[in-house]
C-alpha cells in the first residue's frame, strides 16, 4: 500500500536581506527576496529518504502563500516531491500561526495522509508551533522535534533530544513529524531534479475549496494582535581594542568595570 | 482578582528559574495558580508560594512520562477548566510551546510565544516578542479567547513575594490521544555541572575560530572563571567540536544573558538571530571586519588562543 506523505514548506523572507513589517504589521514580503525556509529543507529531504525506503510512497508538498510561494514548491519538487499543493487566496493575507494550521489541517485532510512531516520551525516567524497545531487538530499523534526518524511497517520512530535527556519515540501511523537541522543535510537538486519539476503538477486550492470561511482567518480573524513592531535602536559603537599583547587584561578591566568579575 | 494559570517547568519537584520568572510576570496581570504535574509535583509548592503562588494544582501519574506532551495538555486543561483563569502562561521550552500551541486550540484562543516582557493593558495582557533576528521589538496580545502565551527564560528578575501556595490534587482524565506517541527510553543528559544554557547570567560561545573540538577546553575554563554556561556556534556544531544541545543561534537556543562572550565567532545573521538581546555583548576575534564587531559593547580584536588564556588568568587572579 502506498506511504502517503505530506510536506509541509513555507516561503519566507531571505534572512540576509532587510527584513521589516509593512504598515499593516505583518511581514512586508514586497521588499525582500523569498525562499523555502532552510529548516524545511531538512523535512523535505526526511521525507525523500523515508519513501526511498518503502516500498511505494508518494510525497506531496504543500505551502499557503502569496502567489510567490510556489517558488518554494518548485525547490522541493526539484528535491524529488512529486507534487505540489499551493493554498492561495487573498483573504489568507496577515494569518497567523492558529489561522495557518487550520488551513494547513483541512488542505492535509483533503489531499490524504498516512505522515506528514514539518521543519522544526519557520526561519521568520520562529515559533515552532504548527507541528503541534497540526496534531491536535488532525487528532493523531506528534513526533516533533526529531534528530533521526524512520518508517517501518506503519511506525513511525524517533529521537527526540532535549535539554535534560535524549528521547527514543514510537508512534502508529497516521502522525505528525518535525524534524530538526541535525536530522541529515539536506540533498542539492540535481540538473535533472530542476528540469523533472518543470513538469510535475501543483494543483491550487482556496479557501472555498478547503470549506473555510474568510473570516476564520487573515489579518482580521487572527487569534492575535500586534500593535506596534518598532526597529530596535542601533547598538552605540562599542570600545574596539587591537591585542598587542595584553587584550586579554584589558578585556578583564571591562568586565570588572561592569562588576562582572 | 483574576487568576492566572502557570505551568510549572520542574525537575523532580525543583523548580526551574524561568518557572519563578514566570510567577513574577502573573503577578502583573492576576493571581498565580500554578500547576504541577508527574513525580515530586507537591514538593514544588513551598518554592512556588515563596514566589506568589495563591494555589497549587498538581498531579502525578506514569503518563507524563511514558508519553510525549499529550497527557499534560490533557492536565493543563483540566486545570484550566477548574479555574478558568484570565491568562495561561507556560516557559517557552520546547515543550513548553507543544503545551501551550495545543491548549489554545482546544479552548479556543490565540497564543502568543517567546514574550520577552509580558504588562497589564485595557484589553488584556500585552506581550513583547523581538522579531527578525531581534533587529525588531513588537507589542502584541491575544484577541481571541483566554490569552495562551509562552515566555522566554531571563524575561523578568526573580522576585520573592510570599503567598498561601495551597496545594490541592488536581483531578485529570487522560484522552484517548493521550497514549499516542510512546516514549520508549530516555537517555539523561550528563551534567556539566555548569548553568543551564538558556537560564545562565552571562554565556561564553566558541565558534569556527576555535578551530577544533578539543580546543573548547580553552572557551569552558573561561566560561568556569565566571560560572557561566558554554555555547557553540552553528559551524562548530556542525563540525562536530561541540554538542547541539549548546548551540545558540537561529537553529539553536536563543539567549538572553546578563554577558555574552563570543570567541571566533563571525556573527552571521544565524548567530546574532540567538544573542542580540544579550545585554552585554563582548567578542574576540581576529579579523576586525567580522560583522558580530557590530554588536559589541567591547571587542578585542586578536588570536583567541592569546586572549582568552589572558583572560581567565586574569580573571582567576583578581578573583583571588
Amino acid at each position: 500500500m502506498s506511504l502517503r506523505i505530506v510536506v509541509t514548506v513555507k516561503y519566507v523572507p531571505d534572512a540576509t536581506g532587510d527584513r521589516h513589517f509593512a504598515d499593516d504589521l505583518t511581514v512586508d514580503r514586497d521588499d525582500v527576496d523569498g525562499l523555502l525556509s532552510e529548516l524545511d529543507e531538512y523535512a523535505v529531504e526526511q521525507a525523500l529518504q523515508i519513501a526511498g525506503d518503502a516500498d511505494d510512497a508518494e510525497i506531496t508538498v504543500l505551502t499557503v502563500g502569496p502567489e510567490d510561494a510556489k517558488d518554494a514548491l518548485r525547490k522541493a519538487l526539484s528535491m524529488g516531491a512529486d507534487k505540489a499543493i499551493h493554498v492561495e487566496d487573498d483573504d489568507l493575507h496577515g494569518t497567523d500561526a492558529v489561522g495557518t494550521s487550520l488551513v494547513l489541517a483541512k488542505a492535509i485532510e483533503k489531499a490524504g495522509f498516512d505522515l506528514v512531516i514539518s521543519g522544526m520551525a519557520s526561519t521568520d516567524g520562529t515559533a515552532g508551533i504548527v507541528p503541534a497545531l497540526l496534531a491536535e487538530r488532525l487528532g493523531v499523534p506528534q513526533v516533533t522535534l526529531l534528530s533521526e526518524v524512520s518508517v517501518e511497517d506503519g511506525v513511525v520512530k524517533g529521537r527526540r533530544d532535549g535539554d535534560t535527556a535524549s528521547e527514543q519515540l514510537e508512534a502508529s501511523l497516521p502522525a505528525v513529524v518535525s524534524v530538526t537541522d541535525q536530522s541529515g543535510e539536506a540533498r542539492y537538486p540535481s540538473f535533472k531534479g530542476i528540469m523533472a519539476a518543470k513538469k510535475k503538477p501543483v494543483q491550487s486550492w482556496d479557501l472555498e475549496d478547503l470549506e473555510i470561511e474568510a473570516d476564520e482567518v487573515g489579518l482580521e480573524g487572527a487569534w492575535t494582535k500586534v500593535d506596534s513592531a518598532t526597529e530596535r535602536p542601533a547598538r552605540t559603537a562599542g570600545t574596539i581594542v587591537k591585542d598587542e599583547g595584553e587584550g586579554g587584561k584589558q578585556l578583564a578591566e571591562f568586565l570588572a568595570g561592569q562588576k562582572f568579575i | 482578582m483574576a487568576e492566572v494559570l502557570v505551568y510549572v517547568d520542574h525537575v523532580d519537584g525543583a523548580v526551574r528559574k524561568p518557572t519563578l520568572e514566570l510567577l513574577t510576570l502573573a503577578r502583573r496581570i492576576g493571581e498565580p495558580v500554578a500547576v504541577a504535574l508527574g513525580p515530586g509535583a507537591e514538593n514544588t509548592a513551598a518554592a512556588l508560594a515563596e514566589h506568589g503562588a495563591v494555589k497549587v494544582l498538581t498531579h502525578d501519574a506514569a503518563e507524563y512520562a511514558d508519553y510525549l506532551v499529550v497527557p499534560k495538555v490533557d492536565a493543563l486543561q483540566a486545570a484550566y477548566d477548574a479555574v478558568s483563569p484570565a491568562a495561561v502562561l507556560v516557559p517557552s521550552s520546547a515543550e513548553g510551546k507543544e503545551i501551550a500551541a495545543r491548549l489554545a486550540v482546544r479552548i479556543g484562543s490565540g497564543i502568543i510565544t517567546d514574550a520577552t516582557d509580558l504588562e497589564a493593558g485595557d484589553e488584556g495582557p500585552v506581550a513583547t516578542q523581538s522579531a527578525f533576528a531581534a533587529s525588531f521589538t513588537t507589542k502584541s496580545r491575544v484577541s481571541k479567547g483566554t490569552p495562551v502565551i509562552t515566555v522566554k527564560p531571563n524575561s523578568a528578575a526573580v522576585e520573592a513575594a510570599p503567598a498561601a501556595g495551597a496545594v490541592e490534587a488536581l483531578t485529570v482524565t487522560f484522552s484517548d490521544k493521550a497514549t499516542g506517541t510512546k516514549v520508549t527510553a530516555r537517555t539523561p543528559r550528563a551534567s556539566t555541572g555548569r548553568p543551564e544554557l538558556t537560564e545562565a547570567a552571562i554565556v561564553v560561545s566558541g565558534g569556527r575560530g576555535v578551530n577544533g573540538a578539543e580546543n573548547f577546553s580553552i572557551i569552558e575554563n573561561l566560561a568556569d572563571s565566571l560560572g557561566a554556561a558554554v555555547g557553540a556556534s552553528r559551524a562548530a556544531v556542525d563540525a562536530g567540536w561541540y554538542p547541539h544541545t549548546n548551540q545558540v543561534g537561529q537553529t539553536g537556543k536563543s539567549v538572553s544573558p546578563q554577558l555574552y562572550i563570543a570567541s571566533g565567532i563571525s556573527g552571521a545573521i544565524q548567530h546574532r538571530a540567538g544573542m542580540q538581546t544579550s545585554k552585554t555583548i563582548v567578542a574576540i576575534n581576529k579579523d576586525a571586519e567580522a560583522p558580530i564587531f557590530d554588536l559589541v559593547d567591547y571587542g578585542v580584536v586578536g588570536d583567541l588562543f592569546d586572549v582568552v588564556p589572558q583572560l581567565t588568568e586574569e580573571i582567576n587572579t583578581r578573583k583571588g
